[in-house]
This record gives structure tokens, C-alpha cells and sequence, in this order.
């Protein structure tokens, strides 16, 4: 599992301390990756910024996409069965050979 | 006579408040409550019914009962506040996103990318892919595993 946003690495490790989170927080303060990848939410911060969209992704080990979760209400989230059943759902179809 | 203290209108004003304010300060920690208010509606339409009743019993017999000016304020207040609270949850969350048209699909290759970590060490896409993170809670076993299955990104807004 992998965050990220645009916030500071010094921001991040304040969170990752503060939740004990043992998953990388990465930092894309310049937008870069969130632009590539258009999730860029312009002005979705109280004081102007430009910030990322809520959004999840599950990759497969060669790269691929496997799961897309782009909200369109942002205080409705991907819940971790959400993620799990789709991981599940990957795991089986590798295991069967497909 | 005396007049009595309109109960009504200060819970009712208090009601609608703790509704507001408690959305984010508590109840959205819990994703049921979260995705819809359905513990804040419910203390919201309460506060709202007895500001009514109260402003009622002011205006009826305000020989009786006091709250016809402070009821009044309150009451404009109590609205003013609920509107904006349900304004900001289900119009203002739900019409800002971007569409993200171009965000990667299921069965498209994820663009890859080099971004630094809470420690400024770079983390690549491909390489937490090839060598899984592995949490230092992990047994020697899970450490000496193959290569990760997958990987979850979780792009959110930040704390700020």
C-alpha cells in the first residue's frame, strides 16, 4: 500500500508518525504524478491550492490496473473491503492462470 | 408573573449546533456515518422542531414565555448554519471533483513514477512492485517472500 499527496515529506512523516503507519507516504508537492495522472482537484483546498482528488488504484505485479475507485462525492471513500475484494479478485484470476 | 425560560428554543438551538459540529469533529470517523449524515440529520431536524415550538410558545403567550427576540436570532442562526452544513454535504462535495477522464483504467498500464517518501528516499512504482515494501513488523519469512502480488495507491487530499 502506497499514499499520496501533496503534501510535504516532513507533513507526511508528522502523519505516519502520529498514526503509526508502516506504508510508504509519498510526496508529490509539485503535482507532478497527480497531474499525469488527472486527478488533480484545482483550488481543493480552503486556501487555494491545487490538491489530488480521492482516488485508489489496484496495480498487478507486471503494472497493470486492476481496480479504479474515483469518488465523486468526496466524503464517500473506498472502505478497505472495497480494496480487499478486489485484491482477492486479482489473486484468483493469477492463481487460475489467466 | 414571572415569564419562564424557553427551554425549548436554547436546546433545540443547541441541538442543531451539536449536530453541525459534530459531523466532522466525530462521526466521521465512522464510514456509515460518514458516507451520509444519518446520526447529524436526525439532531438537526430535532433542534430545528423545538426552535420552532419554542418560538411558537414565545409569539403565542409572551406573557408567559420569554424567547420572542433571543428565540428569533437563534432560530435565524440555527438555519443559517444547517444550510450550510447540508449545503456542504450534498452539493458542495459532490459537484467540485474533477472528472478525471484520463486517470489510468482497469487493464491499462499504470503510468510509472519516482516520488520521494516521508524520508525523502525516492520510491518508484515499479520498484515497490519488484521488492515489496516490507513493514518491520513482518516475519523473516514474509521479508524473504517473493515478489509483491500488487500494490493499493490511495491518492488523498492531505492534512492541512
Amino acid at each position: 500500500m502506497i499514499a499520496i499527496s501533496v503534501d510535504s515529506p516532513a507533513d507526511s512523516e508528522s502523519l505516519r508518525r502520529s498514526q503509526g503507519y508502516t506504508f510508504p507516504i509519498l510526496s508529490d508537492a509539485h503535482e507532478d504524478v497527480i497531474r499525469r495522472w488527472d486527478l488533480v482537484h484545482v483550488h481543493g483546498r480552503p486556501d487555494g491550492a491545487d490538491i489530488s482528488r480521492p482516488a485508489e488504484f489496484l496495480i498487478d505485479s507486471s503494472g497493470k490496473v486492476r481496480w479504479v475507485n474515483l469518488t465523486e462525492d468526496f466524503v464517500v471513500r473506498a472502505r478497505p473491503e472495497e480494496a480487499l475484494a478486489a485484491f482477492d479478485a486479482m489473486n484468483k484470476s493469477s492463481h487460475s492462470g489467466e | 408573573m414571572k415569564r419562564s425560560w424557553n427551554w425549548a428554543v436554547w436546546t433545540g438551538a443547541s441541538l442543531v449546533f451539536l449536530g453541525v459540529v459534530s459531523y466532522p469533529l466525530f462521526f466521521v470517523r465512522f464510514p456509515g456515518l460518514r458516507d451520509f449524515p444519518w446520526a447529524n440529520l436526525p439532531m438537526i431536524a430535532l433542534g430545528l422542531v423545538l426552535l420552532a415550538l419554542g418560538l411558537v410558545r414565545a409569539f403565542r403567550h409572551p406573557d408567559l414565555c420569554r424567547g420572542q427576540i433571543f428565540g428569533s436570532v437563534l432560530a435565524m442562526l440555527a438555519l443559517a448554519f444547517s444550510g450550510f452544513f447540508l449545503y456542504g454535504i450534498f452539493i458542495g462535495a459532490r459537484h467540485v471533483l474533477p472528472a478525471s477522464h484520463d486517470a489510468p483504467r482497469v487493464g491499462q498500464t499504470a503510468p510509472d513514477f519516482t516520488l520521494p517518501d516521508s524520508q525523502n528516499h525516492p520510491v518508484s512504482l515499479t520498484g515497490a512492485l519488484n521488492s515489496p515494501f516490507t513493514p518491520e513488523s513482518a516475519t523473516s519469512a514474509e521479508k524473504g517472500g517473493a515478489q509483491a502480488a500488487g500494490a493499493v495507491l490511495i491518492f488523498y487530499r492531505g492534512y492541512w
